[in-house]
């Protein structure tokens, strides 16, 4: 059965970009901050994130391929709608990387030139000095294309391969998975070095001066919690709008754990990052938490709060992870906990004093994705069978029960 | 008159099932399912309520952390202030990151060690204690059906008649 964009989910996520566009430019107007740092830096913070659910779902879905997992087949269709967002939001990315190496912003004030110049007494930094073998601009741009072309290449490949396999029966069929399942494993191997520098080159170095070996993994949990919350509130919306018949609550409920496991993977390694760094106490590490501690306590705690406490305590039973209106509540209010995690990871830094706590730029520019996410993955999803037609795991996918 | 149990021996768990399915729906109460290995989905079946297991893990998992947040009070803040590293050391809350760790293990440990027991005892398979199962075949290839009289109205021959619609490889009564 295909799924149908209705006209009132296209005028939803249509007045979501409206607004958030309006919100974003009275946002962009009140703006005073230097070369517009605050501005940039919402929109790379939102950029980001919406990356991260769309290089999450990727990943979720190479893994599912790589440990041949069947239950995920019923619903492997929507892991690539939300896939489909990946360019859009890799060229927002590059368009934050453009401006700050062109100098338009110093969201990465590493890439100044000044900075590494022994002669200019001025702006000259010793310590970004000592980092530029690494943190400087070819090699950057070298990485960044990298990772970005990977991953959409990636993602590209993948949804070809899947809708290619509607079509095959019998021995093609297999031969077919077993390709995908041997390139999704080698992908595996690509983004387990990626997702990790990629934090170091983007995020990392915001702060330049500051370094965490743990920085890499703990980005990445939030990426993958974000897109597994985002899986599961979509499809719970499309089976309340009658599609995904075969689709029971032992998909659900699975879809629910993997919400709840990555939400304690995320909780385990932003604490093992913090409490390294607190009981070592030394200067240099403990700037970045003492920044955000000191100046936004309600921001860092209480994401905190929402991205572990309420998972934790709200979908530890089976029965909470089983009701769909449960479920999508807490898995809305989640999605919003990782939301403000990736705004204090990048603002304090980015913006520094001008940074008062979320404001309108940052939600205008929320808005936007969010609309925009919604309008194109809902227009990937009419492109093909919600469920796939053909898959060597199908049939046990259907009878899946926990 | 002296209650009999019937035991219906198969080869194959999927028989087994359609077989116990088959019983339920003719009103006959299954008393139990002997098997290698677990047969998925047939709890429902036979009617085995959920279990309470994961209700008793979380208990004794609190119980696990809130028994290190009780010593760690008592050993390095009130009996005995102890200084790590310069790490405040006379309030329980600003120590508190320090000690996560070591409650977070204790919580898994009381919580799996808790849980492992309650489920030996539970099932009365502690070591050193005695089989239950009634046919020893059931550990190695044989999957039993067990039928009391004793929870049906139906009689043995009833029973054993309808058990011998299914594909039973055979059929044991015996008196208790």
């Amino acid at each position: 059965m295909n799924f149908t964009f209705s006209k009132r989910a296209r005028s939803i996520s249509m007045a979501l970009m409206v607004i958030g566009a309006v919100a974003a430019v009275i946002g962009i107007l009140g703006d005073h901050s230097d070369h517009h740092q605050h501005t940039w830096a919402s929109l790379f913070v939102n950029g980001f994130f919406f990356f991260g659910i769309a290089t999450g779902t990727l990943f979720f879905y190479a893994l599912q391929n790589a440990t041949e997992t069947a239950w995920s087949v019923m619903v492997k269709r929507i892991y690539e709608g939300l896939m489909s967002f990946l360019p859009i939001a890799a060229v927002v990315l590059v368009i934050c990387f453009l401006a700050g190496s062109f100098g338009l912003h110093h969201i990465w004030h590493w890439m100044d030139p000044r900075v590494t110049d022994p002669n200019n007494l001025e702006h000259y930094d010793e310590l970004i000095a000592n980092k530029s073998a690494y943190l400087n601009l070819p090699f950057f741009w070298v990485r960044t294309l990298a990772y970005l072309g990977c991953f959409v290449f990636g993602a590209w490949w993948f949804r070809k391969q899947s809708l290619e396999m509607d079509q095959l029966t019998g021995d093609t069929l297999v031969k077919r998975h077993l390709l995908t399942y041997r390139r999704s494993a080698l992908f595996l191997v690509f983004f387990a070095v990626f997702s990790s520098i990629l934090s170091w080159d983007w995020i990392m170095s915001i702060d330049t001066h500051w370094f965490s070996t743990l920085f890499g993994w703990y980005v990445f949990a939030g990426m993958w919690v974000s897109a597994m919350v985002s899986a599961v509130v979509l499809v719970l919306y499309l089976r309340r709008k009658g599609y995904l018949p075969q689709l029971s609550n032992s998909h659900v409920h699975d879809m629910g754990k993997w919400v709840f496991a990555i939400s304690f993977l995320w909780s385990y390694l932003w604490f093992s990052q913090f409490m390294l760094i607190w009981y070592a106490n030394i200067p240099e590490e403990v700037t970045w938490h003492q920044t955000r501690i000191d100046e936004h306590p309600w921001l860092l705690w209480g994401m905190f709060f929402t991205n572990f406490a309420v998972p934790m305590v709200l979908l530890m039973s089976r029965d909470a992870k089983r009701n769909p209106r449960f479920l999508m509540f807490v898995g809305t209010v989640i999605f919003i906990g990782h939301w403000l995690d990736a705004v204090q990871i990048v603002m304090p830094g980015a913006v520094g004093h001008d940074f008062h706590g979320v404001g309108l730029l940052e939600i205008g520019w929320f808005l936007f994705f969010l609309g925009f996410l919604i309008h194109r993955t809902l227009t990937t999803l009419t492109k093909a069978p919600l469920t796939p037609v053909h898959h060597p795991f199908l049939e046990e996918s259907i009878h899946h029960q926990i | 008159m002296a209650n009999k149990v019937v035991y219906a021996v198969y080869e194959d768990p999927e028989v087994l099932k359609s077989a116990a399915r088959k019983l339920v729906t003719a009103g006959v109460k299954v008393r139990d399912v002997f098997s290698p290995f677990p047969i998925h989905g047939i709890d429902p079946i036979i009617g085995v309520k959920r279990t309470r297991l994961g209700i008793a893990a979380f208990m004794y998992g609190i119980t696990g952390t809130s028994l290190a947040l009780l010593g760690f009070w008592y050993f390095m803040i009130h009996d005995w202030p102890m200084n790590i590293g310069g790490k405040p050391n006379m309030t329980l809350y600003q120590n508190l990151p320090a000690f996560v760790p070591v409650m977070f293990e204790f919580t898994v440990f009381c919580a799996a060690h808790g849980m492992a027991i309650t489920y030996l005892i539970r099932n009365k398979t502690l070591p050193g204690m005695p089989g239950r199962n009634p046919d020893p075949r059931t550990t190695d290839d044989k999957f039993i059906i067990e039928v009391r009289t004793e929870d049906n109205a139906q009689g043995s021959d009833a029973i054993v008649e309808m058990l011998r619609g299914t594909e039973a490889l055979e059929i044991n009564e015996r008196q208790y």
